[in-house]
């Protein structure tokens, strides 16, 4: 194929615009990496003297180890709801028409574009006028609500790729509806429900604005614990976090890429 | 026989979950519409007060500049992803389609805190731009770039590309690539394949990617307020001032019911600013 000095650097400058362009997403994660390992308690950059001790204090901070096991505790408990609620919601408007179908869908589907300040308002509103404490069950339920979409999307995008004909041949041989959904269709969906659950399980983690309004001090996750402590302090103890936070997740999702493919999650395999 | 079985069984806990969530969304409207009293967590009678008294500049403001921010992060965002979001799908190194989709996703599942600190550190003026800058001696002194507009737009466009690279992406990945190989065979060059044919056919991806950009914009919070530092102030951080400083619940609601009124006007009219542009690339 002949190449003409035109597409040549066509190409040429198109590689360097996305080497460009990739360093502008990496440059803050690499800064972040530089400054963790920063001896001083000023953020200096770049770093005069190397030392780990903002790993140790990230790990020793009582309030970071207390928003690491509520953020847990919230995350479990709020994507393993979500996940029941919502691929249990999605089967049924996969499989069935019913009143008030395109309404309920819309409905949960909205906190896709409502802020999640005016989720965090409500249900903070809401819990004061009802009496409900500022307790688990209220950031719980705020996180449901957050991620039930993408629980939602998750497995219905399963049960569209889902063969209707094996549940026909169980039907045919005598299995009762129960049966049929607990040997058929529930194990053939298990990729989409595992993928929708982790899925939904890292955005609870890291959720934030809403959870800095429905929390209280009990119950601050570790996104809230690491917003309050930029506003106290300016050492970098939380860069040393972020690498942390960085390090997991971007392990988690290369292995994740290479198990499950995330180009097919995310729908972006070329054909 | 039934012939839905388990219909209520599988609505029932989604409909109670619907429930709760409107009747959040109906406590923020009840209160929007009532009276502050100054000291007090109780809120006093009916009144259109609250809508009123965003018509003063300082609130006015806040929602022009909110608008305003929330416009140039999408744009700077989509100018940046489409040409990654191009390479992720086109390119032929399979290890090089694996290093952008890792590199470009995984600052979508760190937070907006995590992101919003690192931006802190490149931005502050002990910085990492600040101190590059002087060392090259382009600058004598450091030159503010926390607490300012432009530097809160520099963090937003990075917390939003992850999600704009995957619609692009996604809608990239669906065009039919003949069409370009047809035109290329009627002596097409590259330039005019691309403007003509996969950018019009990409349409929907841009909109899809645009309007999601400006929406998440709007509702960020960690960003506008750290690296705003109160200088810059938006919808966002004003309510959260008004909850948490001055616990006037009732003016916090109206301005949440104004500000997703109008997030939700904006990406309308972005949708249907965009439907003949999508009509014309012929997808629905």
């Amino acid at each position: 194929m002949k190449r003409s000095p035109g597409t040549l650097l066509l190409r040429w400058s198109g590689r360097i615009l996305i080497a460009a362009i990739l360093l502008f997403v990496l440059l803050p994660g690499i800064v972040v990496a530089v400054s963790a390992f920063n001896d001083r308690a000023i953020l200096l950059f770049p770093p005069q003297s190397w030392s780990l001790r903002w790993f140790w204090r990230a790990f020793s901070y009582p309030d970071f180890a207390k928003g690491f096991w509520n953020g847990l505790t919230v995350t479990v408990w709020a994507s393993s709801i979500a996940l029941v609620v919502g691929s249990a919601f999605a089967f049924a408007i996969h499989r069935y028409k019913f009143r008030l179908r395109n309404l309920l869908e819309g409905i949960l589907l909205s906190p896709l574009i409502i802020p999640h300040y005016t989720i965090g308002l409500g249900v903070l509103i809401l819990a004061s006028q009802t009496n409900v404490g500022r307790g688990f069950p209220l950031v719980i339920f705020a996180h449901v609500v957050m991620v039930l979409p993408f629980v939602m999307r998750s497995t219905y995008i399963s049960l569209e790729n889902l063969d209707i004909r094996l549940e026909l041949a169980a039907s045919s041989l005598g299995a009762t509806p129960l049966r049929i959904l607990f040997t058929v269709t529930i194990p053939l969906l298990i990729p989409g429900l595992l993928s929708g659950w982790l899925f939904a399980a890292i955005l609870s983690f890291n959720e934030f604005t809403a959870t800095l309004f429905v929390s209280s001090q009990a119950t601050q996750t570790l996104p809230v614990a690491m917003y309050n402590y930029v506003r106290e302090f300016a050492d970098p103890t939380l860069a040393a976090l972020s690498v942390i936070y960085i390090v997991v997740t971007a392990t988690l999702l290369t292995i994740a890429n290479s198990f499950l493919g995330l180009g097919k999650i995310l729908n972006v395999d070329a054909h | 026989m039934n012939t839905r079985p388990f219909l209520g069984w599988f609505v029932s806990p989604a409909g109670l979950v619907a429930v709760g969530l409107i009747a959040a969304m109906l406590a923020v409207f009840q209160y929007s519409v009532r009276a502050y009293i100054p000291g007090s967590l109780e809120v006093g009678g009916f009144t259109l007060q609250n809508f009123a008294a965003m018509l003063r500049p300082l609130y006015a403001l806040a929602f022009w500049n909110t608008v305003l921010l929330c416009f140039e992060t999408a744009v700077f965002t989509l100018i940046l992803a489409y040409p990654l979001a191009y390479a992720l799908v086109r390119t032929n190194s399979s290890a090089l389609r694996s290093f952008i989709l890792v590199v470009s996703v995984t600052p979508l599942f760190l937070g907006e805190v995590v992101r919003t600190y690192s931006w802190m550190i490149v931005l502050g003026n002990k910085g990492f731009l600040n101190t590059l800058l002087l060392q090259l001696g382009l600058l004598d002194r450091p030159m503010q770039m926390m607490f300012t507009a432009g530097g809160v737009v520099a963090a937003l466009v990075h917390v939003t590309m992850p999600i704009m690279v995957i619609m692009l992406a996604a809608a990239l990945s669906h065009i039919d690539r003949n069409y370009e190989k047809a035109a290329e065979s009627l002596g097409a060059g590259p330039v005019r394949v691309f403007l003509t044919i996969t950018l019009p056919l990409s349409m929907p991806g841009i909109v899809a990617g645009f309007s999601t950009a400006f929406a998440w914009t709007f509702s960020a919070f960690a960003t506008p307020q750290l690296i705003g530092g109160g200088r810059v102030s938006t919808v966002s951080t004003l309510i959260y001032q008004l909850g948490f400083s001055s616990f006037n619940f009732p003016f916090a609601a109206s301005l949440s019911i104004i500000g997703l009124a109008l997030s939700l006007a904006v990406i309308a009219l972005l949708k249907k600013a965009a439907s003949p542009l999508e009509r014309m690339a012929g997808t629905t």
